[in-house]
């Protein structure tokens, strides 16, 4: 104990690197949300009538709906009339039409972040769709994606050009009744990325999405929809930051992905939003609802994350597995330190022959957070030979925090089979002397027998995210082993 | 080179080292023999900077600096390496990984540049076959689920790797198969040098036959009670402790 104490008290605390805020003008909505409110955000965005009718509906529906209070969190009532709809950095005309027409000060912003969004310094192999507050401010790479029939880009672009599409898919896999989250976001939801691979089609780079909040009491409702046809693949990655600010707040987006047969979609998250400093104050509640249906035979959903910030995550990305042989997959990497509070986990469903799901949670807790995992795994009666395997570990730094495990089973067909493994371990004092013994500073003997934890999931991000991901996590743990 | 003066060390309120003296001097090798539980893994570990124990009286210097006062990590990089009796396993961390880390927090710490993975991997492959471990070793996780004899090898190549200034093995000897005791031994030899000074713990002077120490100490209940040289294991061998008549004293605690 004496050693890891001690070390709490010396190990510097670094601040949330991504804490500054863009000073750019702004179209902000005055706060509040009613129809009015819906429908102006519709008219801006130019929709078609049948997006406002969607957008109203969902609303009333989310009128009649109490919030949840069940998961393992505990925070103050979100006040949704107190927070704007709608902020988007004035343009100085209309949408910008290529890169060089967009604000400078925006490029900056996505440059400091490690973003670069301008031509010469682009990511390599990755195309990122930049969005800020409430509107996509930039997209790379669009011509090469064009040439290979991938069509990736804001939604509030796809809503205008392939409204079929939208239609077709939007809701398909979230209904706006959801939840009270998905039917908040479904009314209001401001921009987000739409990613459509055609049949046949491996999508030729990563894609990327990444989500900046800048304005001050806005909430940020994006949705993002994935759909990949038949035999088609595609590698995804969001990213997500925000300014420090002492209020808290909102963001509540809806992903949904849908793979028809033989398609396989991999999803990556690497979730950084601010915080909150260290006594709690500020940092975003993160409320998003993620789901996607493997409806075609043989299809394949991957979900990837790595969960590092935000004051309170509620976050369960899932998989229906509805075609036959189709598999789901789970792997987690979910980080709390200071006051920070996560019931994240995920739901697999499987209604379908054969279909197979993975589920790999490490949930690591550091000063006086709360990490819970909360996992549900179903067979419907037709999920003959339905295979699930899950396993959760839990890594204690310190001993003033706490993890909770909550795997709930609901099987209707007695072929399925379910393993469960679950472990919880602390760093301990003995790593800890080791580590130092031989010349290693404290704090990258945390940062690296963490990394060490987590090392079944970081393997499966993309190459270029996992360092990133290694990395974010030492930043994370800074100030945190006690 | 490192100097202890009535050295007394407690761990949870019980004193457990009672006043040590010991002188080491650079190119030397020392053995320190002794009962079970006389404290011989707590002297190791105290001159480690392990924080679990409390220093109450006494000091220890290394080449005329206050060692005490340094962290345990700045011990390490001062050149103070101890092959741990009971090495921790570190799972889902490479030993490669682990080893390049704290190679190059020495490298930081003497000014020299980081080796990149590459370098550090054909260094590693060299030592490890100098220990006779596989390189696949190199590969899993920090000790896990390595055999007792794996562990102390894996401890030995670390010091091969690190190059420490005062190696102190805590019986590293122990659990070894007769190979793996001659491998141990010649590794131990190797790193035996004209400015470096190695104290070994040990309970068989077979282990003194491979490598023959300029002294031998017997500790009990917390005091060096004789010294001697190379002959002085030969005949604890042959007599045990009774004949120090400290036998009943240990027990008696
Ligand atoms: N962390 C601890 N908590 C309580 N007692 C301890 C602790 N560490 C050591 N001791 C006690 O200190 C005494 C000396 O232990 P130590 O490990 O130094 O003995 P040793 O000479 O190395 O014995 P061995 O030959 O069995 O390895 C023992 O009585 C042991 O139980
Ligand atoms: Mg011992």
């Amino acid at each position: 104990m004496a050693t890891t104490d001690k070390e709490v008290k010396e190990l510097i605390k670094r601040e949330y690197e991504h804490g500054f805020v863009t000073e750019i003008e702004s179209d902000t909505f005055e706060p509040g949300l009613n129809e009015d409110v819906i429908r102006r955000l519709s008219e801006i965005k130019q929709e078609p009538e049948f997006m406002l009718e969607w957008r109203l509906k969902a609303y009333r529906r989310w009128l009649e709906m109490e919030e949840p209070e069940w998961a393992h969190v505990d925070f103050p009532k979100v006040d949704y009339n107190s927070i704007s709809y709608y902020s988007a950095p004035k343009k100085k005309e209309d949408m910008p039409q290529s890169l060089d027409e967009v604000d400078p000060e925006l490029l900056k912003t996505y440059e400091k972040l490690g973003i670069p969004l301008h031509e010469r310094a682009k990511l390599a192999g990755v195309a990122v769709d930049a969005v800020f507050d409430s509107v996509s401010v930039a997209t790379t790479f669009k011509e090469p994606l064009e040439k290979a029939g991938v069509i990736f880009c804001p939604i509030s672009e796809a809503v205008q050009k392939y409204p079929e599409l939208v239609k077709k898919y939007l809701g398909s896999v979230v209904p706006a009744g959801d939840n009270y989250f998905a039917a908040l976001n479904s009314a209001v939801f401001s921009d987000g990325s739409f990613v459509y691979i055609p049949k046949g089609v491996r999508c030729p780079m990563e894609l990327s999405t990444y989500f900046r909040i800048n304005a001050a009491n806005t909430g940020q409702f994006e949705r993002t929809l994935i759909v990949a046809e038949e035999g088609s693949y595609v590698s995804y990655l969001e990213g997500c930051t925000a300014p420090m600010r002492d209020e808290n707040q909102l963001h509540a987006a809806v992903v949904e992905l849908v793979a028809l047969d033989d398609a396989q979609i991999k999803y990556s998250t690497v979730q950084n939003w601010y915080p909150g400093d260290e006594n709690g104050k500020g940092g975003i509640y993160n409320f998003v609802t993620k789901r996607g249906a493997c409806i075609g035979k043989n299809s394949k959903i991957s979900w990837t994350q790595v969960e590092t910030g935000s004051a309170i995550t509620w976050k369960y990305p899932s998989c229906v597995l509805r075609g036959e042989n189709s598999v789901g997959e789970f792997y987690s990497v979910a980080l709390t330190h200071n006051y920070q509070q996560a019931d994240t986990g995920t739901k697999m469903i499987h209604l379908g022959k054969n279909t197979r799901s993975t589920i790999i949670s490490k949930g690591i807790s550091a000063g006086r957070s709360s990490n819970a995992y909360r996992g549900l795994v179903k067979f419907g009666p037709g999920a003959e030979g339905a295979r699930n395997f899950t396993q959760c570990d839990s890594l204690l730094i310190g001993d003033r925090c706490g993890a909770h495990t909550f795997p709930y089973i609901e099987s209707k067909n007695k072929s399925a089979i379910v393993e469960h493994e679950a472990t919880t371990s602390k760093v301990s004092d003995e790593q800890m002397f080791l580590c130092r013994q031989r010349g290693i500073d404290p704090e990258q003997a945390v940062s690296m027998i963490v990394n060490g934890f987590c090392k079944e999931v970081f393997k499966e991000l993309p190459m270029e995210f996992a360092v990133e991901a290694g990395k974010l996590l030492e930043v994370s743990l800074e100030g945190s082993v006690g | 080179m490192l100097s202890i003066k009535n050295l007394h060390a407690s761990v949870e309120g019980k004193e457990i080292l009672k006043g040590i003296n010991l002188e080491i001097k650079a190119g030397e090798v020392h053995a320190i023999m002794g009962p079970n539980g006389s404290g011989k893994s707590t002297l190791s570990q105290v001159l480690a900077g392990n924080e679990a124990f409390e220093v109450t009286e006494g000091e220890v210097t290394l080449n005329g600096d206050n060692l005490l006062e340094l962290e345990t990590e700045e011990r390490a990089r001062e050149g103070i390496f101890l092959a741990f009796q009971y090495p921790v396993e570190i799972p889902g961390v490479s030993n490669l990984q682990f080893l390049r880390t704290a190679v190059n927090a020495m490298r930081k710490h003497k000014g020299e540049p980081e080796m990149n993975a590459a370098e550090f991997m054909k260094l590693a492959r060299e030592v490890s076959k100098q220990v006779d471990l596989d390189p696949a070793f190199l590969k899993r996780g920090v000790n896990e689920g390595f055999s007792g004899g794996e562990k102390k090898r894996n401890e030995i190549m670390q010091a091969l790797l690190l190059q420490p200034k005062l190696a102190i093995l805590d019986e590293t000897d122990s659990g070894l198969d007769i190979d793996a005791l001659k491998v141990v031994s010649d590794g131990v030899n190797a790193l035996r040098s004209a400015d470096r000074a190695i104290l070994m713990v040990t309970h068989y002077q077979r282990l003194l036959n491979h490598i023959v120490p300029d002294h031998v100490h017997v500790l009990a209940g917390g005091k060096i009670i004789k010294s001697g040289g190379r002959e002085l294991a030969l005949e604890l061998e042959e007599r045990g402790y009774g004949w120090l008549g400290i036998k009943d004293e240990v027990a008696a605690q």
